[in-house]
């Protein structure tokens, strides 16, 4: 009887196990640490990362992509394709079908009208709108019926997945923010710092710059989750504070973004409370070399515009001697460690767009690097040390922005470089000033006074068509512009233009992906105007009780916060 | 004396009124932009209009008048009423942080509690343990209590609070897990256990800055305190038969506390300004931590709302601080 009695309480205990695990809140509370605080959540006015994912958790987008970078289809039935009917035969409009049933925390439907108030929200003139780069070119989005939204291109679209995509274009409920439309838009404080959503979790309070007090959203879709009942979002401090309260004292169960030390790393995971989740995206570390002169000489107004070619770089064999004389392996592990490694490519991931042949580079090769530049001419005549052509020392500026990690790179490559026989002057900026954009100041990245300047760059989603556009003819900074413009290197190649164009013409995926890979390699080993270094991933903490963490690079990191759950 | 405190507020008005301008010029000719840290994917023409929504493309004067308007009388009727519950300020345009597009005022209100409770206590900790260390230091000077109260004090004031803050956090939070390494500002003390919680999250960032705080004002107390010990008046108080103790804590404490009473007065202007460091260590989201992530984000008006209120601070314990002095000194007297 006893026996009978354990028994049939151990089967009901294991019965009861999973249903318990699929009840909603059931796993308490969860705290989350982001080592910077998140200021305003919503993303239409902010494009800085830590509002973006703290926003996620609440505001969600149409559709978003998974971590291996596919589309998602997320409040909607399926991912608009060709095949299916959803992108128009001439690539101007997309149609979503929303999910039917779907409600905002508040208990009111969600509909295509919110999203038609989203765009319009956005692209208002006035309100200055972060995300505006993700409704270019958009014509009209509109709401034939509640579960239809219709998005209409200007022009055929052939990557028509920008608006109402990712965690940076969610869809804002229209009847909280309808009176905060353009310059409106700072007024409505409540409604940015507690946006009403459809995401697993609604906010409770929101302290800006310090805590945000989450609980679970009672309406959203899936009955069983999120599996925590609060969650508490701190932020501020340091990445190393927000590491060690995850790994070393177990206070928190998530910290975003540990990128410290790979020895100071090592020593936290002593703690065992915690682990460590790494990721690759796009975001690659490179130098880029300016093919215009930035010599002071020169009066202001040509200095580093294309009415004078650079008098050393713009020599092929140059740039590639350069380029060979790089460790890039060595590099990353001091840099980076476990969230890096060497790259050739400018576009690394995904898989589709990625050129694969490209890694000639990762080898050092300083003979090779030294008989190219004998071959170009560059040859120490005076015994200085120092290479010469024509009474022209090879002398270069090399600048980027304060960073720890990036001095320690200027110093390494530097002494690279100098084995080579160039001599290199160091400067580094701070990056206020240095990505701040201002005409007036001689040290933006964008002025490029300069011969050589690092930095790291990605792009927003999967699709690298607008990355690769920045490199063509027109878009190089000019005085005439304002110093405005993305092609920082002056790089201009009448067939890069054209291919450029051809791939904004192009529909199909796998054309897609050829042109883009041809255009990385024209930019990367064709022409070394671009010297990739390092391909920098994402490395995140989490308690080893935390589970469901996938850790996505191509979205918001707290994306399926709504899955996570207690490990018990 | 009221006279002369009526004169000198009349003369802080200009003061004031040249510290902000200068303040909003420096800001504002400094190198830096408020988009500077956003991602290089946002396109220029984006940053440009962002920049216009953030009203940056009005002259600088303009911008000057109208933060003097914000600042002087359209934030003065918001609080009024919050206060009352009025609606005299109506619709009128509040100072706007460029990071969180919400009032400065408000923001800075949230903050308040928090650096009043850990840099406020630290202050009053480290002040009583100050006074009676600087006392007994002079008393029995070259002392081994005194030799090692000036040690202590030494360390307090040479080594950096992100360096005793980050070695406590190692040994208490880390290692014997006694204290929270984060301090969680949502907390409210509702009942013992909260209290007690309230006191265990606070003991580290308290003990950094009072052990700061305590050896500087010691060092004060001892100095004025020998001062006065050698006088003339402590001899005849002692020939007259007074005991040790009225000599020393009435007679000699009470002079010395003059210098003393006027450091502590001028240093409750720092409480507000906050303990940028060790608020940043302790991860304690006060006024400190408020200004230097506004200042890394270029929030103008954040910075420039903030460094005003502490000039306006400093102006006025300055203020207090002199009349203390003719209040403790009758010899005193600015009329």
């Amino acid at each position: 009887m006893k026996l009978m009695t354990l028994l049939l309480g151990a089967g009901a205990t294991l019965a009861l196990a999973p249903a318990a695990m699929a009840e909603r809140g059931a796993d308490g509370h969860v705290n989350v640490i982001y080592s910077q605080a998140p200021s305003i959540l919503n993303p239409y006015l902010s494009s800085g990362t830590k509002d973006i994912e703290a926003a996620s958790l609440i505001i969600e987008p149409l559709i978003r992509y998974d971590e291996t970078g596919q589309i998602l289809p997320w409040l909607v039935e399926e991912v608009p394709t060709l095949e299916n009917g959803g992108v128009s035969e001439d690539l101007t409009t997309i149609t979503y079908k929303i999910k039917p049933g779907l409600k905002w925390s508040d208990g009111t439907d969600f509909t295509a009208e919110d999203a038609v108030f989203t765009a319009e929200y956005c692209m208002h003139p006035e309100g200055g709108c972060a995300q505006l780069a993700k409704f270019e070119g958009v014509a009209s989005v509109t709401a034939p019926d509640p579960l239809t939204v219709v998005v209409t291109f200007e022009a055929p679209k052939p990557f028509p997945y920008g608006p109402f995509s990712g965690g940076q274009s969610p869809i804002i409920q229209k009847a909280q923010f309808a009176d905060c439309l353009g310059a409106r838009a700072p007024e409505c404080t409540d409604a940015n710092f507690m946006p009403i959503g459809t995401g697993g979790f609604k906010v409770d309070e929101f302290r800006p710059n310090d805590v945000i007090t989450l609980s679970a959203n009672p309406e959203y879709r899936d009955p069983a989750k999120p599996a925590f009942a609060t969650m508490t979002f701190k932020g501020g401090g340091d990445a190393a504070a927000a590491a060690r309260a995850v790994l070393e004292t177990g206070e928190f169960d998530y910290a975003w973004n540990t990128q410290l030390a790979p020895e100071v790393l090592e020593e936290m995971m002593k703690g065992g409370k915690g682990t460590l989740v790494n990721a690759f995206g796009t975001l690659v570390e490179r130098i880029e070399i300016n093919m215009t002169d930035p010599s002071p000489d020169l009066p202001e107004g040509e200095r580093s515009t294309a009415m004078h070619p650079h008098p050393i770089l713009s020599d092929i064999r140059v740039r590639t001697a350069l380029s060979k004389a790089i460790d890039r392996q060595l590099l990353s592990d001091i840099g980076y460690g476990e969230a890096g490694r060497p790259t050739c490519n400018l576009v690394p991931a995904p898989a589709m767009f990625a050129s694969t042949d490209n890694t000639g580079c990762i080898p050092q090769d300083m003979e090779g690097a030294k008989a190219l530049l004998d071959e170009a001419g560059w040859t120490d005549t005076d015994g200085d040390g120092v290479r010469d052509k024509d009474g022209m020392k090879f002398s270069m500026v090399y600048q980027t922005s304060t960073n720890a990690v990036r001095q320690d790179f200027q110093a390494i490559i530097k002494q690279w470089w100098e084995e080579l026989g160039v001599e290199v002057e160091l400067k580094n900026v701070d990056g206020s000033v240095f990505f701040g954009g201002d005409p007036g100041s001689p040290d933006t990245f964008q002025k490029f006074y300069a011969d050589v300047e690092m930095y790291a760059n990605n792009f927003d989603g999967t699709d690298p068509e607008s990355y690769l556009a920045m490199y063509t003819c027109d878009k190089a900074p000019k005085p005439e512009t304002q110093w405005q413009g993305e092609n920082i290197n002056r790089f201009c190649d009448p067939a890069y233009d054209a291919l450029v164009a051809e791939l904004g013409q192009t529909g199909e995926l796998e054309k897609r992906g050829e042109i883009a890979r041809k255009l990385n390699d024209m930019l990367t080993k064709e022409s070394m105007v671009i010297i990739p270094l390092v391909d920098r991933g994402r490395l995140s903490a989490h308690a080893n009780t935390l589970g469901g963490v996938v850790l996505n690079t191509w979205d918001s990191e707290l994306w399926n916060a709504a899955d996570w759950y207690r490990i018990k | 004396m009221l006279t002369y405190t009526f004169r000198r507020l009349l003369i802080a008005i200009p003061t004031l009124l040249f510290i902000s301008l200068i303040i909003f010029l420096l800001l504002d000719l400094a190198p830096g932009d408020p988009l500077a840290q956003m991602p290089l994917t946002v396109p220029p023409e984006v940053k440009q209009k962002m920049r216009e929504a953030l009203g940056l493309g009005e002259p600088i004067h303009i911008r000057y008048a109208l933060w003097l308007k914000q600042f002087f009388i359209v934030e003065p009727l918001h609080i009024f009423d919050a206060m009352f519950g009025t609606n005299i300020g109506g619709d009128a345009q509040r100072i706007i942080s460029w990071q969180t597009r919400s009032p400065v005022a408000d923001i800075i209100a949230q903050r308040i509690p928090q650096t009043l409770w850990v840099v406020g206590l630290a202050y009053v900790v480290g002040v009583a343990i100050a006074l009676p260390i600087g006392i007994i230091s002079a008393y029995k000077q070259y002392s081994w209590f005194d030799q090692i109260g000036t040690f202590i004090s030494m360390i307090g004031f040479s080594v950096p609070t992100f360096f005793t803050g980050v070695v406590l956090i190692i040994i208490f939070a880390v290692n014997l897990q006694w204290f929270p390494s984060i301090y969680n500002t949502t907390h409210k003390v509702t009942d013992w256990d909260s209290f007690v919680f309230q006191l265990r999250q606070m003991a580290m960032p308290v003990a950094v800055l009072a052990l700061y705080n305590a050896s500087q004002i010691s060092r004060f107390m001892r100095a004025s305190m020998l001062d006065n010990l050698r006088q003339d008046y402590v001899r005849t108080a002692r020939a007259k038969g007074l005991k040790e103790r009225v000599v020393v804590l009435t007679h000699v404490l009470r002079n010395s506390m003059i210098p003393v009473v006027t450091v502590i007065a001028l240093g409750v202007p720092t409480i507000f300004g906050g303990a940028i460091i060790t608020e940043q260590v302790f991860k304690v989201n006060g006024l400190g931590q408020l200004l230097i992530t506004a200042i890394h984000a270029n929030d103008l008006p954040m910075v420039q709302t903030l460094t005003f209120i502490f000039a306006i601070l400093i102006v006025l314990f300055n203020l207090v601080a002199d009349i203390l002095y003719g209040i403790l000194d009758p010899r005193i007297r600015y009329d």
